[in-house]
């Protein structure tokens, strides 16, 4: 049937951290945070041109306790920033958080009274995506480098 | 009716309360006193030659630094705020803008809530942005920053760098029936 069939001997060796982390790291479900157009842009990701769901990430859940990947995509203001921290806390470890965009990562161009200069100010965030917007290949690339980044750490560290 | 026709009738009927008019490119204004606003916009909104039955903006300008030293000559004005109040006549498909001049600190204007309803949620807007007092109003709040915010935004003198941050949850806007009167 599987790969074990192939195998003299049904057993492989690994660690804990190894196998626990290939499986998060193909099974992401992304929550979009989506403010501004960079959640436009952020549709042709999932869309079959792109198709974020080649990297294990397409299981967009608009519920927070359903998803273990925070998409922030946009512009986010003081008023909203509240909101944001209520979300990112109410999402289940392990969680990462990918900021995209110039806006979500440090304001933008929007040095302005009413816009958080970065979201970083309010919640850890893991990848940053450079862009204005970015294009789909620069989240698929922050999410491939976020899988990397997941495969390097211990499972004992997330509670 | 074109524009600098409806010019002519306030001119006529209100004579010297039009501080002056405007006019480029076929859009046409006035300004008037904040005393006078009420009466020349009910009378825009009644007339039935003219039968403005909507108000479709209300905003504010801060002439912070216009005080006449500039080259311009267009550009001096003696008053910091002005209003300007953008109409529609779904009827008679026309437009037309007046503009009011706040010429006192108290910058109190009266609010035309009782004229168009849809001026509730407009006025907020140049409350929250502007900090003109629109005396009347039956809920003059903040609409758009949230409600910690100190100061007014769009003035000239509010620095471009200050920020100002919400610690707090907003939840008590989605009950707060008052939000949405
Ligand atoms: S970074 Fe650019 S595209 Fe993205 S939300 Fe900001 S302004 Fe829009």
């Amino acid at each position: 049937m599987g790969l074990e069939s192939q195998l003299d001997n049904p057993f492989l060796t690994t660690t804990i951290d190894t196998v626990v982390n290939w499986g998060r790291k193909y099974s992401m479900w992304p929550l979009p945070f989506g403010t501004a157009c960079c959640a436009v842009e952020f549709m042709g990701v999932v869309g079959p041109k792109y198709d974020i769901s080649r990297f294990g990430a397409e299981l967009v859940r608009f519920s927070p306790r359903q998803a273990d990947l925070l998409l922030v995509m946009g512009t986010v203001t003081q008023k909203m920033a509240p909101i944001l921290k209520q979300i990112y806390d109410q999402m289940p470890q392990p969680k990462w958080v990918v900021s995209m965009g110039a806006c979500a990562s440090s304001g933008g161009f929007y040095d302005n009274y009413s816009v958080v200069q970065g979201i970083d100010e309010i919640i850890p965030v893991d990848i940053y995506v450079a862009g204005c917007p970015p294009t789909p290949e620069n989240v698929i690339g922050a999410v491939y480098k976020l899988q990397q980044k997941i495969s390097q750490e211990k499972v004992a560290a997330w509670r | 009716m074109d524009q600098s026709q409806i010019t002519d009738r306030l001119k006529a009927r209100f004579g010297e309360r039009i501080l002056s008019t405007y006019a480029m490119c076929g859009q046409e204004a006035v300004t008037i006193l904040p005393a006078d606003l009420v009466e020349v916009l009910t009378f825009l909104r009644d007339e039935p030659e003219l039968r403005f039955n909507m108000l479709m903006d209300v905003g504010g300008v801060d002439y912070l630094g216009f005080g006449g030293d500039g080259e311009d000559e267009d550009e001096v004005r003696s008053h910091r705020f002005e209003i300007a109040y953008q109409m529609f006549s779904y009827d008679l498909r026309h437009r037309y803008r007046v503009k009011v001049a706040v010429k006192d600190d108290s910058v109190e204007v009266p609010s035309l809530w009782e004229i168009w309803r849809g001026a509730n949620w407009m006025e907020r807007e140049v409350f929250d942005m502007f900090g003109i007092r629109f005396t009347g109003h039956p809920n003059l709040r903040r609409i758009l920053n949230h409600d910690d915010f100190v100061g007014h935004p769009l003035r000239k003198d509010y620095p471009i760098t200050k920020r100002q941050k919400l610690s707090r949850p907003i939840d008590h806007l989605l009950t707060d029936k008052q939000e949405w009167a």
